[in-house]
């Protein structure tokens, strides 16, 4: 990291602000702003997105070093990030979105589990598999028979309406 | 008196049978997950909700409310057998708590934290009661101008209370607030930040952003170490106190309700906050603080009591007002606006049955839990063998199956995994999720009471500072703000949080 910089933490967070403030101001850039007394669509986010950039702005400025008082932050240290864990829980959720409709809740469920299950170190795949049977097994009888949603467990790629 | 006649309505809807039953089903999960460590109240009432849905708006919200106390209970078992809080709130209570475990006193420790928690949350229970009509008479003159300062005091408040940065929390609710308002415009129903999805056009739901920035984002913090967790499981014994033990967990335990049931209804203050707090206090008035972080008995008293006090009376300010004050109750507002009920003072006068039914309910809640948890207690500390990865990967597919039912829609089910990574994102930066949820939930009416105020005074913003109340209201918030940003307060505050 650079000389300027105290806490690379809080550079990221202010970018990162500053830039949801810009971005959320583009995207509501065609709303009708209207006036004080007849509020349009358009004028809280706006005025909410000024706000969002110049806490932003506040948390940069905070993060950077200009000398003086500069004590290095302990923070600063590198944290692990677990990048297959958080692949896998995402990756779950979204088949999970995937399969619903086309393949029902049963397989879906099941991948789902399956698939999050993988993301722990002590995974295997008979645990994974027994998992992912018990839990369609037990959405079966609490969701579908016990609270009556109108979910089909297969669904029309397998035969299911 | 009124009151009697209140809470004897209040019974008589709380002991049907019905919400006997989701009474005791809200208790029981609560105390499940809080035994369980990386599985809180916000996550599980967030997995919840869409059940809740088919349920009468009375039995959903007792229900509901159970989880959160009854977390509060279960939270302390671990905290005392393994040194595991199970919640945030009982984290205190592992110091004393676990030691006297250690001692042999395992026992005493959970029947104090059992016997304090149940006194606190009754007599807690029993100023919601007496305060929160008045309270909500008072609301009921509030105008627009009014409420839009109330909300930001609300929103302020409990930004300054919170640990962590300020500013950033700040942001957290601006940023919350701004995707609150995704969706239809209420005036002019032109579609907001939608992205031109269908699917979209009423915003994004609560359900899938509150269980992707708890639900998933727990998990996968929880990924980072995944150590295996030895449980040493003894026998509990001597669940009885001792005369000497009674007459030590008196004042403790009341001057822990007094300091909760305070804490509480202060927006951002609920059980942790409590729990801190006495924690502090009574390490101060002790004769030898030496003792404590050594086994003390008062250490458990003190800070159960305050946490259970604590968890009642934030529902003051979510019944009567309408405005949450920590995460749990801005999901029972949710859940609320889910039933079709506008969450406010009108909520005392118009939805009696509701409001008194669930007040009747924390007392019978209350009881149960004691129940629950000194004689089965053996039941619980065999649940903690239950190791993580099998748990969470189930907590995947309630996550899924639930964020799915609320709409069949399957733009939420992606919505939660985005805000799952977004989560996680933020909390590596050191942003608590916990002030974007809180700004999700009032955004919203933070725009309208706003848009209205302005109105009304023909676009005059000195509105919000020439109506009396009004002004009092934001000058507060500004002071708080000023206060938690000066230097000085600054570091004594960071100070007191790393305590």
């Amino acid at each position: 990291m650079g000389r300027f910089v105290r806490s690379p933490k809080d550079v990221v967070t202010g970018l990162l602000l500053i830039f949801l403030g810009a971005w959320f101001a583009w995207l509501g850039s065609d709303l009708p702003i209207g006036r004080a007394i007849r509020m349009g669509p358009g004028y809280f986010p706006l005025v909410l997105c000024g706000i969002l950039a110049a806490l932003g702005l506040i948390v940069l400025l905070t993060g950077l070093d200009f000398g003086g008082d500069a004590e290095a932050d302990e923070d600063a240290r590198q944290i692990a990030i677990p990048w297959q864990g958080l692949a896998l829980i995402t990756l779950s959720v979204v088949v999970f979105g995937l399969a619903v409709r086309p393949l029902g809740l049963g397989p879906a469920m099941g991948l789902a589990v399956f698939i999050s299950a993988a993301a722990s170190r002590r995974f295997s795949l008979k645990g994974g598999a027994i998992m992912a049977a018990v839990m369609v097994a037990f959405a079966w009888a609490v969701f579908i028979k016990g609270l009556g949603l109108p979910l089909p467990m297969l669904g029309p790629w397998l035969g299911g309406y | 008196m009124e009151i009697f006649d209140h809470l004897a309505l209040g019974f008589s809807v709380a002991f049907t049978f019905q919400n006997l039953f989701y009474c005791f089903i809200g208790v029981l999960l609560g105390t499940l997950i809080g035994v369980l460590p990386g599985l809180g109240p916000v996550p599980t009432i967030a997995m919840l909700l869409p059940i809740t849905f088919g349920l009468p708006p009375v039995s959903a919200l007792i229900m509901l409310a159970g989880i959160y106390y009854g977390a509060q209970y279960g939270g302390s078992t671990t905290a005392i057998l393994i040194n595991l809080p199970g919640e945030s709130s009982s984290v205190v209570t592992a110091i004393d708590g676990y030691q006297m475990a250690r001692q042999g006193r395992a026992g005493a420790a959970l029947a104090t934290a059992a016997l304090g928690s149940f006194f606190a949350g009754s007599v807690a229970t029993f100023l919601l009661a007496v305060f929160a009509p008045p309270l909500a008479e008072i609301a009921l003159k509030f105008g627009p101008p009014e409420y839009f300062s109330l909300m930001v005091l609300g929103l302020v408040a409990s930004v300054s209370l919170a640990s962590g940065s300020v500013i950033k929390a700040l942001a957290m609710v601006v940023l919350g607030i701004l995707l609150g308002l995704s969706g239809q415009d209420v005036y002019t129903g032109t579609p907001r930040f939608t992205f031109d999805i269908v699917e979209l056009a009423d915003g994004i739901e609560f359900v899938a952003l509150a269980m992707g920035l708890f639900g998933l984002v727990e998990i996968i913090r929880n990924l980072e170490d995944e150590h295996t967790r030895t449980v040493m499981v003894q026998k509990v014994q001597g669940l009885m106190l001792s005369k000497d033990d009674f007459k030590r967990i008196i004042a403790p335990v009341l001057r822990g309700t007094i300091l909760g049931s305070f804490l509480g209804i202060l927006p951002g203050g609920g059980a942790m906050l409590s729990s801190f707090a006495s924690y502090s206090i009574e390490k101060r008035v002790s004769k030898n603080p030496q003792q404590f972080g050594k086994g003390a008995i008062e250490g458990v008293a003190g800070p159960e009591s305050a946490n259970n006090a604590g968890a009642q009376t934030s529902f003051i300010p979510m019944l009567t007002l309408g405005i949450p004050s920590n995460p749990v109750m801005a999901l029972m507002i949710g859940a609320l606006i889910i039933q079709g009920i506008v969450p406010g003072p009108n909520v005392v006068n118009e939805q009696p049955n509701l409001f008194w039914g669930i007040i009747a309910s924390m007392w019978i809640g209350n009881f149960m839990l004691v129940v629950l948890n000194l004689p089965l207690i053996g039941i619980w500390v065999r649940l903690l063998t239950v190791p993580y990865h099998i748990l969470f990967p189930l907590i995947i597919g309630f996550c899924c199956i639930g964020v799915y039912s609320v709409n069949n829609n399957v733009y939420d089910v992606y919505a939660m995994a985005a805000f799952g990574v977004f989560g996680y994102l933020l909390v590596k930066l050191d942003c608590e999720p916990a002030p974007l949820l809180l700004g999700f939930i009032i955004g919203p009416m933070l725009e309208e009471y706003l848009r209205r105020a302005m109105l009304i005074s023909r676009g005059d913003p000195s509105v919000f500072v020439t109506r009396p109340l009004s002004a009092v209201m934001l000058a507060i918030a500004v002071l708080a703000l000023t206060l938690v940003l000066l230097p000085s307060v600054r570091k004594k505050r960071e100070e007191a949080f790393k305590e």
